[in-house]
């Protein structure tokens, strides 16, 4: 409305892009990089760098950039990781899910009775096949449940936000019957694994391994972009921009492994797995290093299929076609209902993991497990860039989405703020983050 | 025209009604190969409705459809296109938050001997079509909200001929055009008429009808009031059956 903005408004319809701009411009086009994705890692570095400052400052130790934060917070992160992935399809197709903590809750439980009440006595506790039967039935729980919900929205139209308001006050009530209130523990020790800890990580070769996995599979997308362009005769990116991603990506691998090999068990685990393994202790004492924990690992697949689902799938596809235009889907001949179903019974299934590292990381199931997490998610995946319109959302921003909130509990945490803060600021970053997407997008358009 | 051959669409005794409202009633109507046929009628006289129902978006509530002489069963919009019918809306039914090859693909999408979506092959083929259809369009790389309307326009219109339509429903498809755009369709019409292909026209346009269809049928309130050979009718003819609901003199051969 305002004539100062006349510089800034959209070029014309129907005119190619020109190439100006500044250097900054044409390297971000080169490069064919995402400016929010850069935002946020902006974001999160300026939380990570202010939180250590402040505490190098104030406290006179800078807790957060060491190691063992870091460690601790790839682990936090992972179990409100896992369901923004799912919950990103979810708002994609204009959706909610409010009941996700109250299925975590509700999968752990079921769990928990499996693998402590139920499988021991038939099957002698300790067996092997005990963890992968309790995550199986779990899984297949979660997925049940987000069924009926997707059933009940696509099928009977009653709206999302009902459906799940009344999953989240019906499977934490269903959780406290099935444990009458009790916490049930302790889980089978394989399982625990799958929350972290030392033992619950891949030490420093399995690290290893991985990143050298990552930074293979690097290269090859990078490789094959390019021989997709080529026969295509699209424009090439220049070979520069190539492999400045490529680098930039290896280089991200490779660190986080020197970071968490780098953060050693603490000397009474050692002092332990020394008495019961009987390995000689050379005299500088022994540096056994965590490694990518169990759950991150976890998460780092759970990201990677979902972003194969979302963006090179028909799946993925119709996922986003739903959000952007419901009636152009339908139209188009995409059976949107049973597309619904689909996506809620993921967001059950991905809830169900989530319950998975969540209760393994406590070491036992409680009915309470998971209270709150629905908003923790929801914010992650809206801080993420997920529209609530509908039709935009990625899983890699989701996920950024939930290590900005973690790094915000955790960086509080180590400050010493109070939990009255905490909750004040994530409250208020949350609806700061919405403002300035909505920003963002306008000057986007 | 062929009218002595098999008709290519057969909508006979079609009957749809919402809520106790009979949106469509009793009627019928035929489309042959290489024919236009203009469907006229006031705003809510059931044009939409009954082409609605050939597209698969509704299910009607009696009658029967016939393709190539042959019963067809249509119940969604996926079998609408097994028959090679193609719709092009008046709402566009374009995803706007997808780029010009998805949306063109949508629901129908190449994918690789993986399973997975081939954006490139797409992206390759739909600069191939566009390029014939429009020769401006470049912006491939945007969601098409950040399309103007004859973009959108030419990209609805990409979709229902690339996938070799032989029955095409265009639902007022200048509607939203400037006079340039719209001399662009005229002629996609003509061509894709040339090419055999059977197209039923909705339109308000009278001037439009005259010109580029065959043959047209005008409804009111539901019904059909009848069909005419556009040559043997004057504009007053057609405005008339629109508003008054009476049939010229002559009957239709």
């Amino acid at each position: 409305m305002s004539n100062t903005t006349e510089t800034k408004t959209a070029p014309p319809h129907g005119l190619p892009p020109q190439d100006k701009g500044g250097p900054l411009a044409r390297f971000l086009k080169a490069t064919e990089l995402d400016t929010r994705l850069l935002g946020m890692l902006g974001a999160l570095a300026l939380i990570w760098i202010g939180f250590h400052v402040y505490g190098a400052v104030f406290n006179g130790f800078g807790a957060f950039l060491t190691p063992r934060n870091l460690w601790n917070l790839s682990v936090q992160t992972s179990s409100i990781g896992i369901m923004a992935c799912g919950m990103v399809l979810v708002i994609v197709t204009r959706h909610i899910d409010l009941s996700v903590g109250s299925v975590l809750g509700f999968c752990a439980v079921v769990m928990g009775v499996t693998q402590v009440y139920i499988l021991p006595p038939l099957m002698g506790v300790g067996h092997p096949m005990i963890w992968i039967i309790a995550v199986v039935v779990g899984m297949i729980a979660g997925t049940f449940v987000g069924a009926i919900h997707g059933w009940l929205i696509a099928y009977r139209s009653i709206p999302a936000f009902i459906v799940t308001l009344g999953g989240l006050l019906v499977w934490r009530g269903v959780a406290f019957l099935i444990t009458s209130g009790e916490t049930i523990s302790p889980v089978d020790q394989t399982f625990k694994l799958l929350g972290g800890g030392p033992y619950g990580a891949v030490g420093e070769v399995g690290s290893w391994i991985v990143g050298a996995l990552g930074c293979i599979a690097v290269v090859v997308m990078v490789l094959n972009s390019r021989k997709q362009r080529t026969r295509f005769g699209f424009v090439m990116r220049p070979i520069w921009a190539d492999y400045f991603i490529g680098g930039i990506s290896c280089a991200a691998v490779i660190g986080s492994v020197l970071l968490v090999n780098s953060y050693p068990w603490p000397k009474g685990i050692v002092k332990r797995y020394v008495a019961e393994t009987g390995i000689e202790v050379p005299a500088e004492g022994l540096f056994i290093s965590h490694g990518f924990a169990i759950p991150v690992l976890i998460l780092v697949v759970v990201v990677i299929c979902m972003t194969i689902l979302m963006q090179r799938t028909r799946f993925g596809r119709y996922v986003y076609a739903i959000g952007g235009n419901p009636e152009a889907a339908t139209l188009s001949g995409i059976n949107t209902k049973w597309m619904t179903v689909k996506i809620f019974a993921l967001m059950g299934f991905l809830t169900g993991l989530s319950a998975v590292v969540a209760s393994a990381r406590l070491g036992s199931a409680t009915n309470a497990l998971g209270t709150l997490d629905e908003l923790y998610v929801i914010a992650a995946a809206v801080i993420g860039g997920t529209s609530l319109a509908g039709g935009i959302g990625t899983i890699y921003g989701a996920v950024l989405g939930a290590l900005v909130m973690q790094s915000l509990q955790t960086g509080m945490v180590l400050i010493g703020f109070d939990a009255a803060i905490q909750q004040i600021v994530v409250g208020a970053v949350l609806v700061f983050a919405v403002y300035l997407d909505n920003l963002y997008r306008k000057n986007a358009k | 025209m062929n009218n002595t051959n098999t008709p290519l669409v057969e909508m006979r005794d079609i009957c749809i009604s919402f809520g106790g409202v009979h949106a469509v009633d009793h009627v019928s109507v035929e489309l042959h190969p290489g024919e236009v046929v203009g469907l006229l009628g006031h705003n809510g006289a059931g044009k939409s409705t009954l082409i609605k129902i050939l597209s698969g978006a509704y299910a009607m509530d009696s009658g029967e459809i016939l393709i190539n002489g042959e019963k067809a069963e249509i119940r969604n919009p996926r079998d609408a296109r097994s028959y090679n019918i193609e719709t092009i809306y008046q709402t566009l039914a374009l995803a706007d938050n997808l780029d010009t090859a998805s949306n063109l693909f949508l629901g129908r999408e190449l994918v690789t001997p993986f399973g997975l979506v081939d954006d490139d092959a797409m992206e390759a083929e739909a600069r191939e079509i566009m390029a014939r259809l429009n020769p401006n369009f470049q912006k491939f790389n945007d969601p098409v909200s950040a399309l103007s309307g004859g973009q959108r326009q030419s990209v609805a219109i990409a979709r229902a001929v690339y996938f070799n339509a032989q029955i095409l429903i265009m639902d007022e498809p200048t509607a939203a055009l400037g006079p340039h755009e719209t001399q662009m369709v005229s002629e996609l019409i003509q061509k894709l008429k040339a090419e055999g292909i059977g197209i039923f026209l909705i339109s308000h346009d009278i001037h439009d009808v005259m010109t580029l269809c065959d043959r047209a049928s005008v409804m009111k309130n539901g019904k059909l009031v009848g069909t005419v050979d556009v040559d043997s009718v004057t504009d007053d003819d057609l405005l008339s059956m629109i508003i008054l609901g009476k049939h010229p003199h002559q009957k239709e051969a």
